[in-house]
């Protein structure tokens, strides 16, 4: 049986727990951030163990293989440079039309490149930790995108050092979408199913959508998170739903969140 | 249970929720995450105080929620409940038994994400739910079952090297010394 220092000890844990859960939203975030921070000094550590396989197979390519990439890559720099210029032209006219016409410039982005250091402990949650904090003027609510382009999700709970972000297909990551047809049909994407994580689910589509297996589905811009045309993946199938009043579609992500190394955040200017 | 052994439960724990979250191997192969800190649980509870069973519950519990979007103190609660069941019971578990850790440890895994859950849930959370939460829950019941006597054995191993061993009782008794001389 239990003694009364038994008693205590679990009374004490019993009390710290419903303290816990009950303390307010700000003051909950604040202490997960501070201890969150006690995995600052072994985060190091995971970045160079989960590079470690590439840097081995790096060691294994020969000089010609790398001499061949090299020369593809400096093609590709050039023809790059190219479609920046003329994208900075476009630009430059795309805005001079905007104020002949009146219409109210777009808004800029600037991007930070972060690496990936942890991933959801958790199996309920679709999240990942990044290595960019306020120190790099990160902020709640920022899009974040793969190295290609592809949207991953945005960021939350953000410390000196490190943010979370939370997936495309996470319950807590919901995204206006349009699906690219002569429609225009929009929706919102939400979570898939637990175990389906380069899928998910666009809802509350119209029931006349006019929906293709391969469409592509962008972000719409819509709700204030996301700048619109952004990839997000493409149509795998649809079917109606809530009594033939809307049409519910599964979409196929276009961004791996699995293997997720570096993302872009994207920051306002 | 003495300090050392203490230190080596919560360095175990803080190891074992970081490797949960930087190397996610059970997620990649089987879709779903295997959790460590329930086997720490039951060892701790089969070989330590009631008092190391709540650290090592509360500790564990707020690592893992650090790094989670789980509120802070989700698995606080389903830790220090499993913990302390075994605890209750362990008169009655033979604890040496390799199939008892296996069985222990199949259930730990199983109660904490089952009362993760519930808590999520009850709190008001929307986590991603469906037929796939079953698979999920039975690969970290099956993980704890199958990491519990790893666990056992680790610790074992390292108690051995690193603790300092029982003093045993000498056969010598000074009343049954057979006296020579005279008289």
């Amino acid at each position: 049986m239990l003694k009364r220092p038994h008693y205590i000890a679990l009374g004490l844990a019993a009390l710290l727990t419903l303290l816990v859960l009950n303390l307010p939203a700000r003051a909950t975030a604040r202490l997960k951030l501070a201890i969150g921070g006690l995995f600052v000094p072994l985060f190091g550590l995971a970045s160079s163990t989960q590079q470690l396989p590439a840097s081995a197979s790096d060691l294994l390519i020969s000089r010609r293989e790398l001499l061949r990439q090299n020369e593809s890559l400096r093609r590709e720099n050039q023809q790059l440079k190219l479609q920046s210029a003329r994208a900075v032209n476009v630009e430059r006219e795309n805005a001079r039309l905007r104020q002949i016409v009146g219409w109210q410039q777009q808004k800029g982005w600037k991007m930070k490149l972060g690496s990936v250091i942890l991933r959801e402990p958790a199996n309920w949650w679709r999240t990942v930790q990044i290595d960019l904090g306020q120190r790099e003027g990160i902020s709640n609510n920022l899009p974040v995108l793969t190295t290609d382009g592809f949207l991953v999700g945005r960021t939350a709970s953000v410390s000196l050092t490190r943010c979370q972000v939370v997936l495309v297909g996470d319950p807590n990551c919901r995204v206006s979408a349009r699906v690219e047809n002569e429609s225009r049909d929009t929706g919102v994407i939400g979570s898939a199913g637990p175990l389906e994580s380069e899928l998910v689910e666009l809802g509350y589509l119209s029931r006349n959508a006019l929906l293709k297996p391969g469409q592509e589905v962008v972000t719409s811009g819509l709700g204030g998170i996301f700048p619109k045309d952004i990839p997000i993946g493409k149509i795998v199938d649809s079917h109606q739903v809530e009594f033939g009043f809307q049409t519910l579609a599964r979409v196929r992500l276009a961004a791996n969140l699995n293997a997720l190394e570096e993302v872009w955040v994207l920051l306002s200017n | 249970m003495n300090l050392a052994h203490l230190l080596f439960l919560l360095t175990a724990a803080f190891l074992a929720v970081f490797a949960q979250a930087a190397f996610p191997v059970g997620r990649m192969l089987l879709g779903a995450q295997i959790d460590l800190l329930p086997p720490l649980v039951v060892y701790t509870a089969l070989s330590s105080t009631l008092s190391g069973v709540c650290l090592v519950s509360v500790w564990g519990g707020l690592l893992f929620d650090s790094l989670s979007a789980n509120p802070l103190g989700t698995s606080l609660a389903p830790l220090l409940l499993t913990g302390v069941a075994i605890y209750i019971n362990r008169e009655l578990i033979l604890k040496d038994q390799v199939f008892a850790q296996a069985v222990l440890g199949t259930c730990a895994g199983a109660a904490f994400a089952l009362i993760s859950l519930l808590i999520l849930l009850h709190l008001g959370n929307r986590p991603a739910l469906g037929w796939g939460t079953l698979w999920q829950i039975a690969v970290t019941a099956t993980g704890g079952g199958v990491l519990t006597p790893i666990t056992y054995r680790f610790f074992g191993w390292l108690h051995h090297h690193l603790a300092h061993g029982q003093v045993t009782q000498t056969s010598f008794r000074p009343d049954r010394e057979i006296r020579r001389g005279r008289n």
